[in-house]
């Protein structure tokens, strides 16, 4: 029940913030606060218990089924691994960053600004532990609403159009996705006679030829816009840019992650054939992108836009990791994902911060910074060099890794998205020149950092640090059920050789349904 | 041997103390932590190094493991430090000249209003350079490469407020990165085939595994090859380095003369190995060494900034540690590491005495006559010129020089083509160098002196001239003594360099031929570029000299191949040209409107029209089909 | 008794509708469109008579009051829009009142 309450928790406190704020101001944030803090007190208990117990060696920790629209065969259904633990916990430290950005800006609206950020993240939660692929889509649908709605009530000059592209975007691919799930239920209902939205039964099934190829592509689509892949990337540059801060940290740390969670869960372990089949192209789009974010990164005057684009590049490290789909790849996968969320939410964070002191987020209209705010100055510094792959930090340990896995599947793919490294150093040092370095452009004085924001960025900061310096907790934390992933898929890497072909894959035999409970 | 964990970790709490209490420590202070967090990991060193030959020759190497830092899918690699005697030689560098340079910048940087982030990066560099010498993995090496490439970023571009500076350290960092990427694709490339990224059972298992010569070893040398040429500023990616003068002098001389641009060398000798076993990387480095040697030299000719004369000689000098690794002169190359640390760092120590002294002054063109105003800093800087252009006998760089001059000829590797190339490049050094003492600290006076060094700019300049003349004397050619301390204690880590027997008569000739090659090009210059009121700026036929000046012209080169090119893309489609296509398809569904909208024209009988064809149609399909 | 054939009765409905829609059609004048209309309700009116007749049962009828009424109805709304039409356009000319396009 604890996966439950993780879900229902914000939701509750969602609309106990809109009821709230009704009769004393200010006390949606508070309410916000203190829900995600006590999920994230739950979660950090969890994790002890686990790591404690040992119960890490087995793929699933926790099970939760219940029936809930039998006839049909849909049952809320969630379960939960290393790796939605992981996804989990990030949801729930962004979320508080979140708050924590949010804290002073929205100041009009307020109970429904909460309202809309608790129940993306309730649906966010929902997403990463659903294993019933109704639920999946039922989840999937239920972070996008609010979100449109923080942008288009919250957001800048240009919200209307940049939250109606986002929806857009976002729902057509996720209606292709539900084609493809029900397409998958049906096929598995004619070959079983059992009508089941049920992962783990759904798993293994044959689903032969074109139709393979239809619903693995139904899939793929819908995570290729979230992650954003190139060329489906071109709502996120006006989504972020338009987006209240906290919109944005949510969207780049965590909306994006949704992707890459549903390409690892569900593109290839459901269709691993069809998937091998298209891997070369996905690689192909996966460096595409990786470079055309860094080249269009470089050209943008919009910090946050910028931010956004720096986003495209490294959700193509992302991709190419899992499509290489060996345990050091998906590793690398998996601290990118988190160390991503990190660095560019905090440089989200800063952008708004700056957009507040100056009002503009023209990077033109900024400029010798440095002297005026140190701290934000010496902060920005961290996370641009973090978002270029410095060595030490989360997310050199990130792209390092992907690219060692990518390399034993696909040399030149790894040497062609190596190039990136290089683009991102001239765009993330971009960053600080036009911002911080050169002639003093203001006059008047401005605030630095106060403590609130403080807090906050060093929180991601020493996130950032700590990745970089000992990721073996976060390694171990997911090793278990990527091994469990890489071992019962057999993704057959065209560009591989010497891997058997197995003709029929099948991932659930150890999993026989029944819960798994670990400590209370 | 506990301790060398702390050797690294010191200037990195000396970094997180003046960073995170830049505003609340005084000025004394900060000098205090920022020099004596390097003085004591100096002593840490000294101490590690005593330990080492204490162990010698029993055993000749020793590994610390702090904590284990990645163990995911087959990769192990450890937070681990391995110490030799290659890394002592380093550590001892870095550390010690670390450690004067910092005195000397409290002195240097005393009225600057950043002082505590100058010593908080200074402090930086020194801990992420520990960390590249002493790694004991690849990976590891590379979090310190790439570390020392950040420090140096941070302090090129220290007085931020100019764009020129900003500018000078992103291309530092730009360039650079090009060879760590390509260095990182090696270490991809190792580790695909050999499962360990951890040096020294990287070159076990590659010698077992590959054939001398082989095709993938040779990729994998020449891509580590890549990352030494981008870190040590060799051809072709060495235009950074005359830029990256824009930092403050101490900078140059402790990131860019002493201690970081001998990364690549290091990078080398670390993996000498490989190397070795791949005779195309092998050729392929001395031939760029030999190359980068000459053009470097020549464009220190016709420099009027005294920075950037030394900055070209730097580049120049690492030149020779390139062809002297390519030829297989292990021990020839890391002593003329080590000689070159002293005396370059006292080149730019003193030239920014000079500099500070004339209040930022910088063009040689409007020094002169400084022998008689600035006497200690004259004598210091003649020292290390002296050294830099060889002089025989009675210098450091004299022996270093000679021996890889000597190498380069009679190594089994090495042949005539290099010989010359060596010599060429040791003409051309002496003459930029003299020309530089002259037009500096003779003919008359042009600008006034402001404030003289001094004591911590003194100290340390004294003590690296006494070194830059004396170092020489630990390792000095039979024919002149045949001391071999420095090599007798590298050859525990690196092999000895054979010479060829039928070649070894023709030493003595080549000795006294490069001995008057340099006293030669001392006379030269002084024929050329005698002391006179106003010194003609060349004596090159103008466009050579712009040619020159430019250093080669590479730098418009690469700025019209890959800078221009790449931000004029990234301007033109600065709009992104696939969202045309959304915008496109979002504007199709509007046309669509606009058609079908025209139907809707208000008018009762029109739609009364459509519904009885509709139903006529309807009711026509329903009969006959 | 004389029986009508059924099919005479229906293509007499058939004839009847189609003049009430050509009146739909073709007239301008508000009041002749209701009136059409009217035809048009009768037309399918003795149309359900003749299938009722067809069928000796009862429904025929029965939907033909349905239809009384709901013409009934149908006038009365109809009636009290011409007068809003007049009040609003002075006119009966129905193209007039095409405000609403798209």
């Amino acid at each position: 029940m604890i996966m439950a309450w993780l879900i229902l928790i914000p939701i509750f406190c969602g609309i106990l913030a809109w009821i709230l704020d009704r009769r004393i101001t200010g006390s949606a944030r508070w309410t916000a606060l203190v829900a995600l803090s006590s999920n994230l007190g739950v979660l950090c208990f969890l994790v002890r218990s686990f790591t404690v117990s040992g119960v890490t060696q087995q793929p699933y920790l926790m099970d939760l089924d219940i029936p809930w629209i039998s006839s049909a065969g849909i049952h809320f259904h969630l379960a939960m691994d290393g790796l939605s633990l992981v996804l989990v916990l990030l949801t729930h430290l962004l979320g508080l960053v979140a708050v924590l950005s949010s804290w002073k800006e929205i100041r009009e609206k307020e109970g429904f600004f909460y309202f809309n950020l608790l129940w993306v993240l309730g649906g966010i939660i929902g997403v990463f532990l659903s294993m019933d692929l109704f639920l999946f889509y039922f989840f999937w649908e239920m972070m996008l609403i609010p979100m449109f709605f923080l942008i288009s009530v919250y957001g800048h000059e240009n919200r209307i159009y940049a939250s109606v592209k986002f929806f857009l975007f976002t729902q057509v691919s996720g209606l292709l996705m539900l084609l493809s799930i029900l397409g998958l239920y049906f096929v598995h209902a004619d070959i079983t006679g059992n009508y089941t939205f049920n992962y783990f039964e759904l798993l293994g099934t044959p689903v032969s030829g074109i139709f393979g190829i239809l619903f693995m592509l139904g899939f793929l689509v819908a995570f290729a816009v979230k992650l954003p892949a190139f060329p489906f990337h071109t709502w996120l540059p006006d989504a972020h840019t338009e987006a209240p801060t906290a919109g944005s940290i949510i969207l780049a740390g965590l909306l994006l992650k949704t992707g890459a969670y549903g390409m690892i869960r569900f593109v290839i372990p459901l269709f691993p054939d069809a998937a091998a089949a298209v891997s070369k192209t996905v690689m192909v789009l996966a460096v595409a992108g990786i470079i055309y974010g860094a080249l269009l990164a470089l050209s943008q005057t919009d910090f946050k836009r910028l931010v956004a684009y720096t986003s495209v590049s490294h959700m193509g490290f992302v991709m190419l990791g899992i499509f290489a789909w060996n345990t050091l790849a998906l590793q690398g996968v998996v601290i990118q994902l988190i160390c991503h969320g990190l660095s560019t939410g905090a440089l989200f964070f800063l952008a708004g911060v700056l957009k507040d002191r100056l009002h503009t987020r023209d990077l033109n209209k900024m400029g010798g910074l440095w002297a005026a705010v140190p701290k934000m100055a010496v902060l920005t510094l961290f996370f641009a060099l973090a978002s270029l792959g410095l060595p030490g930090l989360g997310n050199f340990i990130a792209e390092f890794t992907i690219l060692l896995g990518v390399f034993k599947a696909d040399k030149i793919m790894a040497a062609a998205a190596s190039a990136g490294l290089v683009g991102a150093a001239v765009y993330s040092l971009w960053i600080i020149q036009s911002a911080f370095h050169g002639p003093l452009t203001i006059k008047e004085t401005i605030a630095d950092l106060s403590f609130r924001e403080t807090t906050a960025l060093v929180l991601m900061l020493l996130g950032l640090v700590w990745l970089g310096m000992n990721p073996g907790p976060v390694f171990r934390m997911a090793q278990p059920s990527l091994d469990h992933l890489t071992r019962s898929v057999s993704f057959e890497h065209p560009g591989m050789c010497g891997v058997s072909s197995k003709p029929v894959t099948c991932l659930h035999p150890e999993y026989s349904g029944g819960t798994v409970h670990a400590a209370p | 041997m506990e301790f060398v964990g702390y050797i690294p970790l010191l200037p990195f709490a000396g970094f997180l103390v003046l960073a995170l209490g830049a505003q609340r420590l005084t000025r004394p202070l900060v000098g205090v932590v920022g020099v004596g967090s390097i003085g004591a990991s100096a002593l840490l060193s000294a101490l590690t190094a005593a330990g080492l030959l204490k162990r010698l020759p029993g055993e000749t190497a020793f590994t610390k493991t702090l904590w284990t830092w990645i163990d995911t899918g087959g990769l192990h690699l450890d937070m681990a430090f391995y110490i030799d005697s290659l890394t002592v030689v380093m550590m001892l560098v870095i550390t010690f000249v670390g450690f004067f340079i910092h005195l000397y910048s409290t002195g240097y940087m005393a009225e600057d209003k950043d002082y505590a982030r100058f010593f908080a990066c200074m402090n930086l560099f020194v801990s992420a350079m520990l960390v590249l010498v002493m790694a004991e993995n690849l990976p590891l090496l590379y979090l310190g490469w790439e570390g020392v490439g950040l420090c140096s970023y941070l302090l090129i571009g220290f007085w931020y407020t100019d764009k020129a500076n900003g500018y000078a350290a992103r291309k530092a960092f730009v360039v650079t990165r090009v060879g760590d990427t390509a260095m990182a694709v090696g270490l991809f490339l190792l580790y695909n085939h050999l499962g360990t990224l951890s040096i020294q059972p990287t070159m076990i298992k590659a010698s077992s595994l590959w054939p001398h010569g082989s095709g993938t070893l040779t990729l994998a040398t020449l891509l580590l090859l890549g990352g030494a040429v981008g870190k040590s500023a060799q051809l072709p990616l060495q235009t950074w380095l005359p830029d990256a003068m824009a930092g403050p002098t101490p900078v140059s001389a402790l990131i860019h003369a002493a201690t970081m641009v001998t990364a690549g060398v290091y990078l080398i000798a670390r993996t000498h190995v490989l190397f070795m076993l791949s005779p195309l990387a092998m050729t392929v480095t001395a031939m760029i060494g030999a190359a980068t040697l000459l053009i470097a030299g020549f464009s220190a000719l016709c420099q009027h900034d005294i920075k950037r004369v030394l900055a070209y000689s730097t580049i120049s000098q690492l030149g020779y540690m390139f062809l002297a690794l390519g030829v297989g002169a292990w021990s020839a190359a890391v002593f003329h590491l080590v000689t070159h640390a002293f005396f370059k760092a006292l080149l730019f120590l003193a030239a920014g005495a000079v500099i500070h002294a004339l209040h930022g002054e910088q063009d040689m063109f409007r020094m002169g006559g400084l022998k008689n105003r600035l006497p200690l800093t004259f004598w210091t800087f003649l020292a290390g010129a002296a050294s830099l252009a060889a002089l025989p006998l009675v210098t450091a760089g004299f022996y270093s020089k000679d021996m890889i001059i000597w190498e380069a000829y009679a190594s089994p590797l090495g042949g005539y083509g290099f010989w010359l190339a060596a010599m060429a490049g040791a003409l051309v050094t002496s003459l930029y160098t003299s020309r530089m003492v002259i037009l500096t600290f003779f003919g008359t006076v042009k600008t006034p002196v402001h404030h003289p060094p001094g004591l911590s700019m003194t100290l340390p300049l004294s003590v690296l001239a006494v070194l830059s003349l004396t170092a020489g004397f630990m390792e000095t050619p039979h024919t002149l003594g045949g001391v071999h301390i420095f090599s007798g204690l590298l050859h525990y880590a690196l092999p000895e360099t054979k010479i060829v027997q039928s070649r070894i008569t023709l030493e003595i000739l080549f000795q006294i031929l490069a001995a008057t090659t340099a006293v030669g090009g001392i006379v030269w210059a002084f024929f050329l570029y005698k002391p006179q009121p106003e010194p003609a700026p060349s004596r090159l036929p103008k466009s050579i000299d712009r040619f020159l000046f430019s250093g080669w012209g590479f730098d418009g080169l690469y700025d019209r191949v890959f800078v221009r090119p790449y931000l004029a893309l990234a301007h033109l489609d600065k709009n992104d040209i696939i969202d045309r296509f959304y915008l496109a398809l979002s504007q199709a569904s509007l046309g669509c409107n606009r058609i079908f909208s025209l139907t809707q024209n208000g008018r009762l009988r029109t739609y009364v029209w459509g519904m009885g064809i509709g139903a006529a149609v309807v009711i026509f399909m329903a009969v006959t089909l | 008794m004389l029986t009508i054939p059924t099919s005479h009765g229906l293509i007499l409905a058939g004839i009847i509708f189609v003049l009430g829609l050509v009146c739909v059609l073709v007239r301008r004048n508000i009041i002749f469109i209701l009136l059409g209309l009217e035809i048009m309700f009768n037309a399918v009116g003795l149309a359900f008579v003749v299938a009722g007749a067809k069928w000796g049962q009862a429904d025929g009828q029965i939907m033909f009051l349905f239809i009384l009424t709901t013409t009934a109805a149908e006038v009365s709304i109809g009636l009290a829009l011409v007068f809003k039409m007049v009040h609003h356009f002075h006119t009966l000319d129905i193209d007039q009142a095409d405000r609403m396009k798209g």
